[in-house]
């Protein structure tokens, strides 16, 4: 929705100029010729659907388009103008209601809409126009203003920076709302402008706005008097984001490039869409069906009527005149009045009241999750909530989990395990004795085994102090750690709690949270890093010395790389390099003999799940110190493939190192997340992880998460392996595509259809790890041909994996990824959680989008369908919410449509008895109130309360969750049963008691009955059956289910006295007077009820009892009996709930 | 006995309210009621061979008998049916039917002669029957004015439109109006028994108690009250198009005249399908001694007022006795000796089947 309107506010020639020019501060610029304010949009957001004016006709408008909505409208507009058997009103009052409610509804969520838009337009901003600070409303600025943003505001439009209050003319940046990443990064001002910005006389030229992150490409022109305008080039690390935070920076100034609908965030943002849920579709498809058997009903009817009309006597006898009016009508127009009338008679059967009770029933239902009291986390002091009602049962249909990694899975605060120094293991004891680990001057290190020399120990602590690019952050006021709640980001130490000093209460920034945890870890075993001062690094030792070493060269990270070093001078003029990263970037630099010693240690810590990092030192000569920074510095210049060139010499510096140990850092895991994984894998649903973060801490959390195997082969498809060939990238990734796809497609054994969703087959496990730079190759692919055909590679490697990691998204990848799996074969239900505004996207597209109610913002949780405080909490909601919702409304529609079918069959017969008349079988009464009053609350109350399985059981056995997998309950077999018993039931009825009026004679007085006793008979049936019905299907009776069913029989008999008791002056026929009464005192009619109900239920009965062993209760008895001992809380009700058929049959004969 | 079980889930009651702060936010914190935790106590029901097998023979033990009782009482119930339409040459009524006219006031009887081969002993009851009259058409049952039958001066002298086109004759109201009023049954049937020596004796026919009691006392009141002056009552109103007499003529016994005369009460009633029967008259035994109607002779004097030859219609006169469950319909007898057959024989299949699948069961249960 937003890229068209996107496309009409660019309009048609801009969008073809790919370029657009921005005069800052709306400064005339003398190379121009003429001063043309370009047109861009303004910088307001717009997420509401409705205005005041627009609200009627287009709400009225997108509910008639639902096709039931429709078949009402019309049906009532035929009532009002064709002469019909029924009133009006038995179809435009529930019509209204239903009309009126979700107006109300979705007029109170577009009104909640704008207010958070006017929140995010009406927030004030400064704007500095011709030297003067303006306050000005977000929604106000325009492109080209230079706008000044403080310390921890977000910033209001993407901005290029002009000015930082920071010396260095850098700005920290935190973008965790925009892809997850929490870090700060680091922004550079453009280089040259003046520090007066109010005399900068500049224009700027940049692409059009593109949804893409990481990419911005410009061009700045700066204009100085008498001088040729200089040309600086701009990046993404120019451009400061919308959504993004400044942090760490008193503030800055910077220009508007693009706005409102234009920015980068609002571009990743998607429409919410209307989501519709898979039951819904179903309805949708069952209710064309009906409306074919109620037309073709109408059309037999009517055809039916014109032929026995045409026999001598029969369309007009001499006792059943026409009225004139009758008489002149053109045959024609008859004939089709007589249809609508027949459509109108038998319309009852695609229930108005459905829809209403499906509403009622969604939205009632879903109180129970923010009621459950499982959900409810006591740290943030809140449970679930529930905005969108219309998917619960969704819930219990979902086959792909995407899930964010970083504050989803895990809780993105990371922290030092273990090190291992020379092959010795050093683990970090915790609480208690940490105290004594640092007073003891021994040794801080409580060894395991035997320790490693000091030198080493002290080497590998410098290393780690020293071999990063983390910044201690300035002035960190005291406990503002906790009070920012980034206490991730900035941490304040505030952790442990038992801060000694106060300079130890100090904040450390860095682009990646592993590097500040492992110069914390440094920190307990004494050595502390204190700063970076003009090229300095202090660093204070165990013995409180501070040593200081000579920064002379960072070699920065980079993912294909997979390491950073430093190369450092220290006091005494040794050059010595440090290099730190993955073991397998690191082992085949350093010397075999070392490796040996510590791969054992980095194995093992790899499978527990923890990053692990090794660290390598080596002493530079002078002369090769020299050699590398002319080597470093040219490259660094170099102005054509810079980054090869760098490379080259990274490469070459970082050899022949010595290993000195390994780290292992733990990401914590949610609580409870590998158990919730293994349960959504347990239960069918294939887990994907959509990550803006690095490959490989990505991968760690997934094998954390269990989600990969130790035996897991992973097949990789990342930049790193399309650049090993050494071949252009797309002949890489086709061959690697196929290889795959042999491997996990094609060599896999043939499955059967019934084990597909199975994981844990004997054969191989396949996990797939794609990034997002490949992953656009995939989808992108620049023949169009070949897109699609990698697109069904990738997606069916995918489908064959038991997990897939998808590292380094941008947010509208994710989203990406969700739709293409959405669209595939089959339409699965997928599922997103994400906690972030970079899963927003993901969430809003993908059937059910789950928030966590996590750290970073609120965005997440007010898209998302349902938010929930913790990760575990996932299980629940799907194991036993979803599962028990998809139950209780799919019996809920099954049952709505075979009840109105055995209601109107009957009166479909009924017209072969009366002249094709369109004479209704029952009185209007019942026709009315059938729905609304006698047989919709036991359905309601079935539907929310049933439990056919109990809670605890759907937990404890994950598998349960297949069984409903692929919307079992709606396809079309079970459709069919139902169909096929309402029609048995509707013909029973009726001609049972057309047999029985067959001598209407039926009081023991000899009076005969008439036609609308016939009716009544046939409807007590109808509504004992179909009660009955319900009655037999429920496994769950509370006393709701009882008062409730018992109550609405009750009712039942009790209105009908009522409604027969009384000559009723507002009706012109008194048909119902005293019928019901004189029925009952018909032993006939009694009987006849009696033997028909029991008869309409001996199929059901029968079948269930067939069924049962089959039933998922009867499978999971064996399994607990024999657990026997643990289970014993439960194991008392357990085997009178699990009775089979055998040991309940002893006690019978 | 239900496999069932009272599953009392709210067992671990309030222990769990507890935790780190829960006191000062009790109120975002979700109650802990069995409801809203839904755990409320349910009886879980399992429906199994076990329950449903004895209920299987049950409802076959209960049901054979009924079935049987139903089937003989319809049995012992006798019935006489003569169709006295005239379509037949040979029909006494062949005439009667043939020269109909609407206009004719010289009434055409016909007389049907028939012998009783077993006598009715108890109290009988006649009917007339109608075959092919839609009573049940929806133009026809819609064509009444309830209001005007219950006595509603107002809808007397303006009739609904429901009665179109019997609302209005020669700009008078019709009363009573609609469509079932003018077509109301006018034959008149009597009855005579022949003695063995010749004489024929009629026999008294009662014409109350034919209608449904508060039809007859709630559902139909003549206008103006208790006012037994009928004539001044419907004053300004016209008969039915097709009445050879006015509504307050139709009796000459003030309790039975107007619109509660029971003949039209009874023909008010509409018919369910097209071929239906109605009561007409009730023969009272008088003696316990002698049966109501012995075996013998009699004959059915017809006043030949109402033509069905138009529609194919048939007329009949039916003679029978009732019993606590009505007239004679075998129907219901059959239908529960069925199915309490079908419910036995399930049961002992079931009881095969169970025999079986109980074996294959605890196999089952000893390899786990």
């Amino acid at each position: 929705m937003l890229r068209r309107r996107l496309n009409r506010l660019l309009g048609g020639d801009e969008r073809r100029v790919d370029s657009r020019t921005i005069y800052v501060g709306h400064r005339p610029c003398p190379a121009t010729e003429a001063f043309i304010p370009p047109k861009f949009c303004d910088n307001r957001i717009v997420s509401s659907k409705y205005t005041v004016w627009n609200f009627l006709p287009k709400n009225l408008f997108e509910q008639f388009r639902r096709i039931a909505n429709f078949y009402f409208l019309i049906i009532f507009l035929v009532q009002v103008i064709v002469d019909t058997p029924t009133s009006p009103v038995t179809s435009g009052l529930p019509l209204f209601f239903v009309i009126t409610v979700t107006a109300i509804k979705q007029g109170y969520e577009d009104w909640l809409r704008h207010k958070a838009d006017n929140e995010v337009n009406k927030y004030l901003v400064t704007v500095l126009e011709n030297g003067q600070k303006i306050r000005t409303e977000s929604e106000k600025i325009k492109v080209g203003d230079v706008v000044e943003v403080k310390e921890d505001e977000t910033f209001p439009c993407d901005l290029i920076l002009l000015q930082s209050s920071r010396d260095d003319d850098t700005c920290f940046v935190t973008t965790a709302s925009l892809d997850g990443e929490s870090n700060h990064k680091t922004h550079y001002t453009v280089p040259d402008t003046e520090k007066d910005l109010e005399s900068l006389n500049a224009t700027i030229e940049c692409e059009q706005p593109q949804p893409d992150l990481y990419k911005f490409v410009g061009r700045m022109h700066i204009y100085k008097k008498d001088q040729e305008p200089a040309v600086r080039s701009l990046g993404p690390e120019n451009l400061l984001l919308k959504g993004a935070t400044l942090k760490n920076t008193q503030k800055i100034c910077g220009v508007a490039v693009y706005t409102g609908m234009e920015t980068k965030m609002a571009l990743n943002y998607q429409g919410k869409s209307q989501k519709r849920s898979a039951v819904e579709k179903s309805i949708n498809a069952f209710l064309l069906v009906y409306l074919c058997i109620l037309v073709s009903k109408a059309l037999v009817c009517t055809t039916l009527k014109y032929v026995w009309q045409s026999e001598p006597g029969q369309d007009e006898p001499w006792y059943n005149q026409k009225t004139q009016r009758e008489k002149d009508t053109n045959l024609y127009l008859k004939m089709f009045t007589d249809f609508l009338s027949f459509m109108v008679l038998f319309n009852f059967i695609i229930p108005v009241s459905m829809y209403v009770t499906v509403e009622m029933q969604k939205f009632l239902g879903s109180f129970f999750i923010t009621w459950d009291k499982d959900f409810f986390d006591p740290e943030i002091q809140e449970g679930a909530l529930v905005n969108t009602s219309d998917l619960n049962e969704e819930l219990g249909q979902v086959e792909y989990v995407f899930t964010d990694k970083t504050g989803t899975l895990t809780q993105n605060n990371m922290e030092f395990i273990e090190c291992c120094i020379d092959g010795f293991q050093y683990k970090y004891r915790d609480a208690g004795s940490e105290l004594d680990g640092f007073c003891v001057t021994d040794g801080p290190v409580s060894k395991l085994q035997q320790k490693a020399g000091r030198e080493k120990e002290e080497l590998f602590l410098r290393a780690l102090c020293l071999c990063h690019t983390v910044q201690v952050k300035e002035s960190p006021g005291p406990g503002q750690g906790q009070a920012d709640g980034l206490m991730d980001q900035v941490d304040g130490l505030g952790l442990g709690g038992e801060v000694l000093r106060p300079e130890e209460q100090r904040g450390f920034i860095a682009s990646s949270p592993d590097e500040v945890a492992l110069v914390k870890g440094a920190m307990r075993y004494g050595f502390t890093f204190l700063g970076l001062e003009s090229k300095n690094m202090k660093i204070l030792n165990r013995n409180n010395d501070v040593e200081m070493y000579e920064l002379l060269h960072v070699l920065n990270f980079d993912p294909v790389r997979r390491r950073m070093s430093v190369i450092v001078r220290s006091k005494s003029g040794d050059t010595l390099l440090f290099c730190k990263g993955a073991d397998s970037s690191i082992f085949p630099r350093v010397r075999p003999e070392e490796v040996d010693r510590i791969r054992m240690h980095v194995e093992r810590n790899a499978t527990e799940g923890y990053r692990t990092l090794c660290v390598a030192y080596k002493q530079l000569s002078a002369e090769e110190y020299a050699q590398a920074d002319a080597g470093l510095r040219e490259a660094r210049l170099a102005l054509q493939d810079r980054e090869e060139k760098l490379m080259a010499v990274y490469n070459q510096v970082e050899t022949g190192m010595s290993l000195i140990g390994a780290t292992a850092v733990e990401d914590r895991l949610q609580e409870e997340a590998a158990e919730t994984m293994e349960a959504l894998q347990g239960a069918g649903m294939k887990v994907w992880v959509l990550t803006g973060d690095k490959m490989e801490t990505a991968k760690s959390t997934c094998y954390a998460c269990r989600l990969f195997q130790r035996n897991t082969e992973l097949l990789e498809l990342t930049v790193r392996t399309l650049e090993d060939g050494g071949r252009k990238r797309e002949e890489r990734l086709h061959e690697l595509l196929l290889d795959y796809h042999k491997k996990a497609v094609q060599d896999a054994p043939p499955v059967k259809a019934g084990v597909t969703r199975s994981w844990s087959t004997a054969n191989q496990d396949y996990g797939f790890i794609i990034d997002g730079a490949t992953l656009s190759m995939v989808l992108n692919s620049s023949h169009d041909s070949n897109s699609s055909r990698y697109k069904s590679l990738f997606l069916q490697i995918c489908q064959n994996c038991t997990a897939v990691l998808c590292c380094r998204m941008a947010p509208l990848q994710k989203a990406q990824i969700v739709k293409m799996v959405k669209n595939s074969k089959g339409g699965p239900i997928t599922l997103s959680i994400g906690d972030g505004a970079n899963d927003v996207s993901m969430i809003l597209e993908a059937h059910v989008g789950i928030g966590i109610k996590g750290k970073e913002g609120r965005q997440a949780v007010r898209n998302s369908d349902y938010a929930i405080p913790k990760l575990k909490h996932l299980k629940k909601l799907l194991l036993a919410h979803g599962h028990l919702y998809y139950v209780r409304i799919a019996h809920l529609v099954q049952y709505f449509f075979y009840k109105n079918l055995c209601f109107i069959l009957p009166q479909f017969l009924y017209q072969f008895f009366c002249g094709y008349s369109q004479q209704p079988l029952y009185d209007a009464a019942y026709l009315t109130m059938y729905n609304i009053c006698f047989t919709s609350m036991p359905i309601l109350a079935y539907s929310l309360l049933e439990q056919h399985i109990c809670i605890e059981v759907l937990l404890d056995n994950a598998t349960l969750y297949r069984e409903i997998a692929k919307n079992a309950m709606l396809r079309w077999r079970p459709f069919f049963y139902w169909t096929v018993l309402g029609v048995f039931h509707g013909l029973l009825f009726f001609f049972g008691v057309r047999y029985l009026f067959s001598n209407p004679a039926l009081q023991d007085n000899g009076q005969v009955f008439g036609n609308w006793s016939y009716g009544t008979i046939v409807f007590t049936v109808l509504v004992f059956t179909v009660t009955l019905k319900l009655a037999l299907d429920t496994r769950h009776w509370t006393w709701i289910n009882h008062f409730v069913i018992w109550g609405s029989l009750a009712f039942y008999v009790f209105f009908s006295f009522f409604w027969g008791g009384i000559i009723w002056p507002f009706l012109r026929q008194q048909r119902l007077y005293f019928v019901f009464a004189n029925m009952l005192s018909s032993v006939s009619a009694w009987l006849v009820i009696i033997l028909l109900i029991l008869l309409s239920l001996l199929p059901d009965i029968l079948l269930v009892v067939f069924r049962k062993p089959r039933g998922p209760n009867a499978r999971q008895k064996p399994v607990e009996s024999s657990m026997g001992g643990p289970q014993s809380p439960r194991s008392s009700a357990r085997p009178l709930l699990m009775r089979t058929f055998s040991d309940e049959s002893n006690t019978v004969i | 006995m239900m496999a069932s079980s009272y599953n009392a889930k709210d067992e671990d009651g309030h222990i769990t309210v507890s935790g780190p702060g829960g006191g000062t936010l009790k109120n975002k914190k979700p109650d802990n009621t069995a409801f809203k935790q839904q755990r409320l106590p349910a009886w879980q029901p399992i429906l199994t061979a076990g329950t449903v097998l004895p209920a299987f023979f049950i409802i076959g033990l209960i049901f054979i008998p009924i079935g049987i009782g139903l089937y003989v009482t319809s049995n012992n119930i006798k019935e006489l049916e003569i169709d006295y339409t005239g379509v037949d040459m040979s029909s006494p009524c062949f005439n009667c039917s043939q020269n109909f006219s609407w206009n004719s006031t010289r009434p055409c009887t016909c007389t049907i002669p028939f012998y009783l081969e077993q006598a009715f002993e108890s109290n009988v009851f006649m009917y007339y029957g109608l075959s092919n009259f839609y009573q049940n058409h929806r133009r026809y049952v819609k064509s009444r004015d309830d209001s005007q039958l219950n006595g509603d001066i107002e809808a007397l002298l303006n009739p609904s439109k429901e009665c179109e086109p019997y609302a209005r004759n020669e700009n008078k109201p019709i009363a009573p109006c609609g469509a079932i009023a003018n077509s109301m049954f006018n034959d008149t049937l009597e009855l005579f028994y022949i003695d063995p020596n010749g004489t024929k004796i009629q026999i008294p026919l009662m014409k109350k108690g034919i209608a449904w009691w508060t039809d007859k006392h709630v559902k139909f009141r003549n206008p103006g009250g208790n006012n037994p002056n009928l004539t001044a009552v419907f004053q300004g109103t016209t008969k039915p198009v097709n009445w050879r007499k006015p509504v307050y003529e139709l009796d000459t016994d003030s309790e039975n005249n107007g619109f509660i005369n029971e003949d039209f009460i009874v023909w008010m009633r509409t018919a369910a399908l097209p071929t239906f029967r109605k009561l007409y008259r009730i023969i009272q035994k008088k003696n316990s001694m002698i049966p109501t109607l012995p075996r013998g002779n009699y004959t059915l004097e017809v006043v030949y007022n109402y033509p069905v030859g138009s529609f194919e219609g048939r007329k009949r006169m039916i003679l029978s006795t009732i019993s606590w469950m009505g007239g004679k319909n075998p129907f219901l007898g059959i239908a529960y000796i069925t199915v309490g057959s079908i419910c036995f024989f399930l049961g002992v299949v079931l009881l095969i089947i169970h025999h079986k699948y109980g074996n294959r069961n605890n196999s089952a249960d000893i390899t786990n």
